[in-house]
């Protein structure tokens, strides 16, 4: 974990290319060597899957790349395909991940370890293609693992790990990487871009114990009833619990080789000494990040604490980086309709039955694309300062237009 | 019987994974009644009733308890009693 001056990205200059994300995600897909890649084009999702086509036709990527008639259909592919031994990827975002609902749980109940990028996009009604991360959080309990980046660099890495992490034989289960959609996808950043090299070594061909062959048939996903059913629900869940040291141990193997760590499960900036810790994920990191240094300067005691792995999520990483925290602050892209949002009550469940008794208020912000600025987090931060002598309010909508109410 | 994840099973997996477990209410045959006729038999949409020397015998690892059995018998011979695990 860093302690708060972003040393830990070691990022190498001289390798360094200005790329915009989708294509530095693509690449990252490039050097994972998938044998099989499924998509349909969706905004902001659709250069991601370009660039891979692209690269399939220049004959840089040996992988069967599949149309396909919609998002259902993708990932419908890809459960034939990981269950063959083969290597799967595909990306989606908003809509399409809404569409690929009922096969998200068949990815992951078959526990194939497909690895898919979501561009966190805003769900419509009403209609609205800009960023916020309702899509992915709307599907935290599809039995996937869900990790948060923060950067197009770690939406490189991120992507390299995440087929680490889910193929490893004791976790088996299927990973989505979160970035956000256009301010990571279209941005143009300079990015060191994976060496193929290494990621071949970091990463060996994909040789699941089990697959589909007419040689030797076999039954994916089975028929269970009652009497198994609950079973095979544990096996998920205790999955997942394996990925927590996982994930922690990939993002270490991963800075050994290239240098790079953005923490595993959580990371932090500034949060050892700070009494108003700031909790998010995503892409907005940076404005905090910049907003934390401003008010440093002025003496106020900020820090963040970034959550990467949404599912699993780390309840006991999370105690152990907030408990001497005087007050939280969760700030998310996503609410859940009826109540909160899905980080601050996760976070709030994570402390209940400890001894840690901190105040938390959560603010959904950044809905539909709405921009979050340094002066927005200032404000946060004033309501987290007054909520440490009584909360008034413990959930809202920031910046909410009441005059066209 | 072991799971094995990902719902994964080898092929003739329904000899080891019995499928009765769903059933509500049980046929049960009044065999002096039984003419013989094989209906059930014919009938049954899980094929799980056969005769067994020369009565015929509901296999209860397979019936769901569908009562097509008990409907389509001529002589009334099958009661479905309900069942309680």
């Amino acid at each position: 974990m860093s302690k708060g001056n972003d040393s830990r990205k070691h990022q190498n200059t001289a390798n360094m290319k200005v790329v915009e994300g989708s294509y530095a995600v693509a690449h990252a897909v490039m050097c994972c060597r998938p044998d099989v890649i499924s998509a349909y084009p969706i905004t902001p999702q659709t250069h991601i899957v370009e660039n891979l086509s692209q690269m399939v036709a220049d004959g840089e990527l040996d992988s069967e790349f599949l149309t396909v008639d919609s998002e259902f259909s993708a990932l419908s592919v890809l459960i034939g395909a990981s269950a063959c031994g083969a290597r799967s990827y595909s990306s989606t975002t908003s809509q399409g991940l809404a569409l690929m609902y009922e096969v998200l749980y068949n990815v992951s109940g078959m526990r194939l370890p497909i690895v898919m990028n979501v561009a966190n996009r805003a769900l419509g009604a009403p209609l609205n293609i800009w960023n916020d991360q309702q899509d992915s959080i709307g599907a935290r309990d599809v039995g996937w693992l869900q990790i948060y980046v923060e950067d197009v660099q770690e939406a490189v890495d991120a992507t390299l790990q995440a087929y680490k992490i889910a193929e490893d034989a004791e976790i088996r289960t299927p990973i989505m990487v979160c970035m956000d959609g256009f301010i990571l996808t279209h941005v143009y950043e300079p990015v060191e871009l994976l060496d193929k090299e290494l990621a071949k070594e970091f990463l060996p061909a994909f040789k699941p114990a089990d697959i589909l062959d007419p040689a030797h048939p076999k039954t994916f996903g089975a028929f269970a009833d009652p009497s198994t059913y609950t079973e095979f629900r544990y096996q998920q869940f205790e999955a997942q619990q394996k990925a927590l040291e996982k994930i922690e141990l990939v993002a270490r193997e991963f800075e050994e080789t290239f240098g790079r760590n953005y923490g595993g499960l959580i990371d932090s900036y500034h949060a050892e000494d700070a009494e108003i810790v700031l909790l998010t994920m995503g892409s907005v990191i940076g404005t905090i990040k910049d907003a934390i240094d401003a008010m440093r300067s002025e003496g106020k005691r900020v820090g963040l604490i970034k959550v990467r792995s949404y599912r699993p999520f780390p309840i006991l990483a999370l105690r152990k980086a907030l408990k001497d925290a005087s007050v939280i602050a969760v700030i998310e892209k996503d609410v859940s309709i009826g109540n909160e949002a899905g980080l601050v009550t996760d976070l709030k469940a994570a402390f209940y039955n400890s001894s840690i008794r901190i105040p938390i208020i959560g603010f959904t912000a950044g809905l539909g694309g709405r921009d979050i600025t340094i002066k927005d987090i200032r404000k946060i931060v004033e309501k987290a300062e007054a909520a440490r002598k009584g909360i008034k309010s413990e959930f809202e909508f920031l910046n909410l237009r009441e005059e066209i109410l | 019987m072991e799971i094995k994840a990902g719902s994964l099973v080898d092929p003739c997996s329904t000899r080891k994974t019995l499928t009765g477990a769903w059933r509500t209410f049980v046929p049960v045959v009044d065999q002096e009644k039984c003419i013989k006729c094989s209906l059930c038999e014919i009938y049954c949409p899980e094929g799980c009733i056969h005769q067994e020397e020369g009565l015929f015998v509901p296999d209860l690892d397979y019936c769901k308890g569908c009562s097509v059995c008990a409907h389509e018998c001529p002589r009334m011979a099958i009661t479905m009693v309900l069942e309680e695990k």
